[in-house]
């Protein structure tokens, strides 16, 4: 079954779980050490999901990744749903948990995308009350991941990074370091992803996300890469990791690969790739 | 009004001003960069439509779905954040959509495939045992009450929706008449079976509570639906009595 404690992610490569490649794992399990599932696909009553997901468990730590959590929201979170995130959590007691730096829902309205804002005093503490809440709620420490941003706000007063790093002194989160969203976004917001990854509060990072991107300009002609988690990894962000190992130390690192997902051979040929990246780390 | 109400508004109105204060990295207001957000909006909410939709999708084609996809999902922006919900009142929102009333049907396939997908994500749940009613005398035959699995649905319509339905997902079934569509799980892959439709009423009537005695006074009819909701496992163990 496990050659390593489930109740906690391994410092080796894992993939974002596709139902389409659930035979290809179990017929291949050294190829990864775990699996992330995004939480809102598991919150039906049952069915395959629910089966699936509980049979992945027995073989891999599972990672549960919420994308609908909204913790950046100006509004309180939404209880159901913080609920919801509860009982997956009671039921499938994961080795981890995070959610984003972002905001999803408005009013009643649920916007399924990862919004951006402004990083001030009044954004830092209403984030860190909503972080106080999930982790009171779950009985457990959260990874919270950097965003991938396209515009800047003219408002804000603090890096990302202080930012980040202020959120988990005052609620003992930890931090999912996502490298292409540092990429995408510095390359965005015309900043350097090495200064940023040399600035990042590395002592809170429990985990490392790799995906795609997709290249795009805006209408001055200055670039605009999309996080578009539908093509391999980008040469800069495999760079750019190697950077972050070397502040880090080995982490479980994951590939994500949402749209246009490849057949199960080109998924673990990148893992396969951050395995390789986890071997060069400088002793 | 606070910032996000700005943004979220904007996101979903097109025609609406990219709010103040966003900016490209020159300090200049931030235009085709908003844009990203409201593409990943318009299109991730789309694509959910057309995973849940497929054939009312196909019986239209691409370009009319996502045109009608583009004016739901403004009139109707999720109110939760499972994707594998959303997209309940399209047919309802079909229904009211002038550009498709040449399909008088459209609807109800939309709501055949959304029953078919609530049914996909529906509690588990153990199979009634047709042999546990051997034990009971006629009088507790005649009272008994039967519950549908949490799977079941029973889709009811004027016009052949599993003939459509099937000629557009890889199977066959009659073209004629209207048509209700019985929908079990037996394991984790939603089946869809054609009643008649005096098995239909008893069935709708079972679902909502009647007893045996009550939902029908035909006993062949009786006999007959309640074999079929037997053998595709539609009906689950009553947990009360």
């Amino acid at each position: 079954m496990f050659d390593t404690d489930p109740s906690r992610l391994p410092a080796r490569p894992g993939v974002g779980y596709k139902p389409r490649h659930y035979a290809d794992i179990l017929a291949d399990p050294g190829a990864v050490g775990w699996l992330e599932v995004h939480a809102e696909n598991y919150m039906g009553d049952g069915g395959r999901p629910l089966a699936q997901l509980r049979a992945l468990a027995d073989h891999f730590p599972i990672s549960v990744h919420g994308v609908g959590l909204s913790i950046g929201g100006e509004g309180p979170l939404d209880s159901d749903h913080l609920a919801r995130l509860q009982r997956l959590c009671d039921w499938l007691n994961p080795a981890s948990f995070s959610e984003h730096l972002a905001w999803s829902s408005h009013g009643d309205a649920f916007l399924n995308d990862l919004l951006p804002l402004p990083y001030t005093k009044g954004t830092l503490t209403r984030v860190a009350d909503h972080i106080d809440q999930v982790q009171d709620a779950l009985g457990r420490r959260m990874l919270l991941e950097n965003p991938s941003s396209y515009l800047a706000f003219a408002d804000s007063t603090w890096s990302e990074t202080d930012f980040l790093a202020e959120l988990t002194r005052r609620t003992g989160c930890g931090l999912l370091l996502d490298v292409n969203n540092v990429f995408v976004s510095a390359t965005n917001l015309g900043l350097s992803p090495q200064a940023y990854i040399d600035a990042f509060p590395v002592h809170a990072v429990g985990e490392i996300h790799l995906g795609g991107h997709d290249e795009d300009a805006d209408e001055t002609g200055a670039p605009l890469l999309i996080d578009s988690h539908g093509r391999a990894v980008a040469d800069p962000v495999w760079t750019l990791l190697d950077r972050t190992l070397a502040r880090t130390g080995p982490m479980p690192i994951l590939i994500e690969w949402d749209n246009d997902v490849p057949d199960w051979p080109v998924l673990a040929a990148e893992a396969a790739r951050a395995r390789a990246a986890l071997h060069r780390i400088p002793a | 009004m606070t910032a996000q109400y700005h943004f979220a508004a904007a996101l979903l109105q097109p025609d609406r001003a990219v709010p103040r204060g966003l900016v490209n990295p020159d300090g200049a207001p931030a235009t085709k960069r908003f844009d990203v957000y409201r593409n990943n909006v318009a299109v991730s909410l789309s694509e959910a439509l057309e995973t849940a939709f497929p054939v009312t999708r196909r019986l239209v084609g691409d370009e009319f779905f996502r045109a009608m996809a583009g004016l739901f999902l403004r009139a109707h922006p999720p109110r939760s954040p499972l994707m594998m919900v959303y997209g309940a009142e399209l047919p309802g929102f079909i229904d009211g959509f002038a550009p498709a009333a040449s399909l008088p049907y459209l609807s109800d396939i939309a709501r055949l495939e959304q029953a078919l997908r609530d049914s996909y994500h529906a509690a588990d749940a153990p199979r009634f045992d047709p042999g546990s009613l051997s034990a009971l005398s006629p009088g507790q035959l005649e009272t008994l009450h039967l519950s549908a699995a949490p799977a079941t649905r029973l889709v009811r319509s004027a016009h052949p929706i599993l003939g459509i339905w099937s000629a557009n997902s890889g199977g066959a079934a009659p073209m004629s008449g209207p048509q209700s569509v019985l929908i079990t799980r037996p394991g984790f892959d939603p089946a869809p079976h054609l009643l008649t439709e005096a098995q239909a009423d008893i069935a709708a009537a079972l679902f909502a509570g009647a007893t045996l005695a009550e939902a029908a006074d035909d006993d062949a009819t009786l006999t007959a639906t309640l074999g079929m909701l037997f053998s595709t496992g539609a009906l689950t163990q009553r947990t009360t009595p």
